[in-house]
């Protein structure tokens, strides 16, 4: 139905609000894309099968996309807690079960839906406490979720939902209270920053396109999120699409254009149904289409598919690849907000920032000053990954301190192994050391550090990482993913990561670090793009950090963590060895030798370090020395 | 008036739109592999990276100029960056100089010795890739590319073809036509201009060089040289003669040292498709069919409007290209002899064009199932014979071509340039032949630089709407304009390559824009000097038409289209 008015709107949002408070229980069973791999589909099926047998208990049939009329059980978007998942929430009661399996779903369904009592070996369980509800576990009593509110929350494939929880108001204030310079002046005033990596004032982005006299201009959406372990803007294009989509629409109406885009990776199928399903709905409603609400204002959302290159969320690279090019970035000028996509004027912004739109227009700029720090206002949210207690995706206020994101959301280092350094930023940052813990995370002190928020991955490493190992890393993966366009990105890479790979394999030299350093240098300073200028940046910063570590691979030939694979050595400690000669049967290479009943010996030039010899030893004979 | 500070220079900016133009007009020439003026900036290369006075690094190329810069091009901080890409560039490049044919004129060669680089700091990294042969016009090597997307967007831009493009990502980037084709089974007209612009030999010239060699030595063979009319002006190039200087005597002379038994001049040829072209206008113009005429000398153009515009196909003239028409004539002419003397008469032809390899196969220019032109030799490829045969180019006399092809008129040599197939053809359908009459074409609007020309003309009582085009994307914006029904023409003529034949993808470079304008200059004067101007006052012609040729007319002069 389509809703022609603002009075449209309002009434609507009364039913949904009606709809969501009808069922005497909800359960929410999160469909991200961790938990979806868990088996949280086997049990969302399995909690419908059960709420449709019952009969006694009244669970109402709310909303779901193939039928009008369903169960009370929804499919929400990522709770964040990956680490624990498939995770199911129940409503009203906010129990939060942790690790559940399809098995579990009667137990719950007993004792929480028929007995509102909490399945206590399901709960979130840490040093000892069992935390029942969700809101107390550590993990998000810490956070500060405001662009991940509705995410888990709500039914990411019904409107209704996202309009009962005060969605399109924004959109709605705008259409009618505003004029498109107050909605420019709002964010300018709000400073937001792009989420996407640079951090560039989104006001300041949405007035240059504002002020460009042409009749065609376009917003872009870059949901090109191609880190090395970053989902924040999956989850929220997955758990929250309509905030977006909303964020975009308001960005049109601000700067004068009437087409927006989707960028979205390939390889987040659930992401791009879940959108397309929020567009279709949106437009069905009047949200989105010709005369919006009966207004003047028309908006049409597209989406397109990346085909999966690290380089396309580089602005000029991702409108290229919109237009069916190459996916490389140019030359600027001119900028994106002066000729953009189609060679219009653009306004670029990345799933994270738009969605932050709707509650500053909400709420106001002060409001939104009144959160995270002076520069750098407003939430940010991370993918908290690695060697941390609680992985997951996780919002913070601008500012927080590294410790408590470790420490008090993350609960940790896993395994209690000591805190070595956390890489920032994916491979376009640097890494943050221990003496780094109470550094406040906001875009100005993290240029400090030569580290950058960028979209918000956030990898920790315990003692046993090896740095120059993780700098290898994120030079194969920049080497696979440069365009190939500028010399310095293309050449320079490949080279910093031969000499990477010849130190891992133990062939580096003292030598190396300082081509490694001049390489990265020149890098840094020449290359075309961002993204070229940011590529040696994890390599400059671990050589900075963890130059022993370093010096340990290249001198000694030692990696202490034993992650170095070639600069292990296997050894036979006579003394044990009661000469069985099984390593010798079994090594692949013939690398071990002696006589029977006495000790063997490896011949360590021939040795590949495979191990075998070592997993065969009967007597525990065979050592690994690092 | 705003300056700009460069290396302790002031200099003026005056419209310029980049600081690399501000730099080189400073008098420095600042190194760059992917920078044309001709193309779009494209930043690739970072050859061309200062500094200013803030410290910061920047390519010149894509920099707007700002009054009150301050840039250096040589601090130490520059030269050891500059130093650093060419070494990254010899890393991964295919390092045998001594035995590549671009040696000695490579521009990564004399880059990495002027900017000082002594010693290459990284193991070589280039795997090696399979050489695309496939081409009869051009060779693609991706073991000599340095990525500098030259070939690629002449090829786009210029040529509106874009048969070749990047794949692949990283240090694994390539160019090469989409989905692992080989250039043969794509858009690729074989102009040759990404080998022109190709500062490597990445891109190169299909050489023919030995087989011509190999049919010199054989006695059995009778072996035929033409000449086109811009080979002329620009094989003297590599002898320290003059820009754009007339050579065709000592041309000959040298064809003969080497052994050629013919030598004859296209420029004949040129006057007969004038003729056959003007009579085929004449009759559409009267008959109303397939208008516009397009000219069908450039095999280039004729590929491309075929594959992008198939449409238009039964518009191109169905005269054959003054190569396609004389190899026959030349054939038929010695046909009694060979049979004689036992021999077999091979036709070389010595033209600017790389397209023209790809012509000559082309079964629309068989006489009777038989190729008609054996070989295409470029002026690039007869450089090099003449080279390597250690003829001393500068120091010969030369000497006149042999009869009876090669009396021609002016119009046959202004093929050689852009409008000049039109002027020529105006000239023949023009009455009057009087100097004044002739000066009045020429200053029609035929003549000139520009991508796109127009001229009306007064003909037989009615308007006659003509364009001159040259640049194959100029080609496709005009064909484009013709099909929405925004342009009507009669007559149009097609050069693929811009400014016509003079700068065709077989002409020696490197060719600035000083070359390009002594060229043009060069082929006008050809005509100035001829004492005919008009192919149909041409003794020779009238000769042929009136006996050789009887009957034979169609079958020789016309593509074989059935």
């Amino acid at each position: 139905m389509r809703l022609e008015n603002r009075e449209a709107l309002e009434a609507r949002r009364i039913e949904a609000k009606e709809a969501m408070k009808r069922p005497s229980h909800r359960i929410l069973v999160c469909a991200g894309t961790g938990c979806l791999a868990g088996g949280s589909a086997g049990i969302y099926d399995k909690f419908k099968e059960l709420a449709a047998k019952e009969e006694g208990i009244e669970v109402e049939f709310g909303a779901e996309i193939a039928h009008p009329v369903d169960t009370g059980v929804k499919r929400s978007g990522c709770h964040g807690f990956c680490e624990m998942g498939p995770l199911v929430r129940i409503e009203p009661s906010n129990y939060l079960y942790v690790k559940v399996k399809a098995e579990d779903c009667e137990e719950i369904f007993e004792e929480s839906i028929r007995n509102d009592r909490p399945v206590e070996r399901l709960l979130y369980e840490a040093d000892g406490i069992k935390y029942e509800t969700q809101e107390k576990i550590p993990f998000y009593e810490k956070q500060m979720r405001l662009v991940l509110k509705n995410c888990g929350h709500i039914d990411a494939e019904n409107i209704d939902e996202y309009l009962a929880v005060g969605g399109y108001k924004a959109l709605e204030k705008v259409l009618f209270d505003m004029t498109p310079e107050e909605v420019v002046n709002e964010i300018s005033e709000s400073d937001l920053r792009g989420r996407g990596g640079g951090g560039f004032r989104t006001g300041y982005k949405w007035q240059q396109v504002a002020r460009q006299k042409v009749e065609e201009k376009y917003v872009v959406c870059n949901g090109d999120e191609g880190d090395p372990g970053a989902f924040m803007d999956r989850s929220v294009m997955e758990g929250d699409p309509h905030k977006m989509l909303e964020g975009m629409m308001i960005a049109g109406y601000a700067v004068g254009a009437s087409e927006g885009y989707i960028y979205v990776r390939a390889e987040y199928p659930l992401a791009i149904n879940r959108l397309k399903t929020a567009i279709a709905q949106a437009t069905e409603a009047g949200l989105l289409g010709e005369n919006i609400l009966g207004t003047e204002f028309s908006f049409r959302i597209h989406i397109n598919r990346g085909a999966g290159a690290f380089v396309c969320g580089e602005g000029s690279a991702l409108t290229a690849s919109i237009e069916g090019e190459r996916g490389m970035p140019r030359t600027k000028p001119p900028r994106t907000v002066e000729q953009g996509l189609f060679a219009k004027p653009t306004v670029l912004n990345n799933v994270e920032t738009y969605a932050n739109v709707p509650m500053i227009i909400n709420e106001g700029a002060k409001w939104y000053h009144s959160i995270g720090t002076e520069g750098s206002p407003g939430t940010k949210a991370f993918a908290l990954t690695g060697s941390v207690k609680h992985t997951g995706l996780i919002e913070v206020p601008m500012g927080t301190t590294l410790r408590k994101i470790v420490y008090d959301i993350g609960g940790g280092v896993k395994n209690d192994v000591p805190f070595k350094a956390v890489q920032i930023g994916g491979p376009s940052g640097g890494c943050l050391v221990t003496s780094n813990l109470e550094v406040k995370l906001d875009f100005d002190s993290l240029k400090k550090l030569n580290a950058m928020i960028g979209s918000g991955g956030l990898v920790v490493m315990d003692e046993n990482t090896c740095m120059v190992e993780v700098a290898r890393f994120f030079m194969n993966f920049t080497q696979n993913e440069s365009c190939g366009k500028c010399v310095p990105c293309r050449e320079g890479t490949k080279q910093m990561l031969d000499i990477l790979e010849d130190i891992v394999a133990g062939k580096g030299t003292e030598e190396s670090l300082k081509m490694l350093e001049e390489l990265g240098e020149a890098i840094t300073n020449t290359a075309l793009c961002g993204l070229g200028k940011s590529a040696a940046l994890p390599v400059l910063s671990t050589l900075r950090n963890f130059r022993e570590e370093y010096l340990e691979h290249v001198v000694e030939k030692r990696c202490k963590t034993g992650t170095c694979q070639a600069l292990q050595q296997y050894k036979i400690v006579p003394e044990k060895c009661k000469g069985c000669s099984k390593c010798a049967r079994n090594c692949p290479v013939n690398a071990i030798s002696g006589k029977i009943k006495e000790p063997f010996v490896i011949n360590q030039e021939a040795c590949i370090k495979c191990g075998t010899c070592l997993d065969n030893c009967p007597f525990g004979a065979i050592v690994k020395e690092s | 008036m705003d300056y700009i500070t460069i290396d302790s220079k002031k200099v003026p900016i005056e419209g310029e739109k980049n600081v690399l133009s501000l730099i080189r007009k400073a008098g420095i020439d600042l190194p760059t592999f992917c920078y044309h003026s001709e193309l779009s900036i494209y930043g690739a290369c970072r050859m061309c990276v200062v500094e200013d006075n803030k410290g910061r690094i920047f390519a010149s190329c894509s920099e707007q100029p700002r009054a009150g810069m301050v840039i250096y091009t040589n601090t130490k901080r520059i030269q050891s960056y500059r130093k650093l890409m060419i070494e990254l560039l010899l890393a991964s490049h295919d390092r045998d100089c001594t035995v590549c044919h671009k040696n000695g004129m490579c521009e990564l060669q004399s880059l990495a010795y002027r900017v000082g680089v002594h010693d290459v700091r990284f193991p070589n990294t280039k795997e090696k890739r399979p050489i695309d042969m496939s081409s009869p016009s051009i060779v693609l090597d991706p073991n000599k590319c340095i990525l500098c997307g030259d070939c690629v967007r002449t090829c786009d831009e210029i040529q509106g073809v874009g048969a070749i493009n990047f794949a692949f990502r990283g240090s694994k980037t390539q160019v090469m036509p989409a989905f692992n084709k080989k250039l043969s089974e794509t858009d690729c007209v074989g102009c040759g201009q990404c080998a022109a612009v190709c500062p490597t030999s990445a891109l190169s010239l299909r050489s023919n060089v030995t087989v011509v060699w190999d049919a010199i030595e054989d006695e059995n063979i009778r072996v035929v040289a033409q000449v086109a009319p811009s080979v002329r002006i620009a094989v003297g190039d590599h002898f320290q003669i003059p820009k754009g200087k007339n050579s065709f005597g000592k041309l000959v002379e040298a064809l003969r040292i080497m052994g050629f038994d013919e030598i004859y001049d296209t420029n004949f040829a040129a006057d007969l498709t004038v003729m056959e072209e003007s009579a085929e206008f004449a009759e559409r113009l009267e008959k109303g069919d397939n208008l516009p005429l397009f000219t069908s000398c450039c095999p280039g153009w004729v590929k491309y409007c075929e594959t992008k515009y198939p449409e238009f196909a039964k518009n191109i003239s169905t005269c054959r290209s003054p190569q396609g028409m004389f190899s026959p004539v030349i054939k038929e002419y010695f046909k009694e002899r060979d049979e004689k003397e036992g021999k077999k008469t091979m036709v070389v032809s010595i033209m600017p064009c790389t397209a023209k390899k790809g012509e000559i196969l082309r079964k629309d220019n068989f006489t009777d199932g038989r190729q008609d032109t054996d070989f295409v030799l470029t002026t690039t490829e007869v450089i090099r014979m003449i080279k390597q045969m250690g003829i001393q180019f500068d120091k010969i006399q030369g000497e006149s071509a042999d009869m009876p092809f090669s009396l021609a008129s002016g119009g046959g040599a202004i093929f050689g340039v852009t409008g000049g197939v039109t002027e020529a053809v105006l000239r023949r359908l023009s009455d009057k032949k009087d100097y004044e009459s002739l000066r009045e074409i020429s200053f029609t609007g035929v003549r000139g630089e520009d991508g796109i020309k127009e001229a009306v003309i007064e003909h037989g009582g009615r308007e006659v709407r003509i364009a001159v085009v040259n640049g194959l994307a100029n080609a496709g914006r005009l064909l484009d304009s013709i099909k929405a029904g925004e342009a009507q023409y009669d007559f149009v003529e097609v050069m693929a390559c811009k400014r016509g034949c003079i700068m065709g993808g077989g002409q020696p470079g490197p060719a600035g824009p000083r070359t390009k304008k002594r060229r043009m200059e060069g082929i006008y004067k050809v005509d100035m000097s001829s004492n005919i101007r008009s192919a149909d006052e041409n003794p020779a012609i009238q000769a042929l038409y009136q006996d050789f040729l009887k009957g034979k007319e169609h079958k020789l002069l016309h593509r074989n289209l059935h």
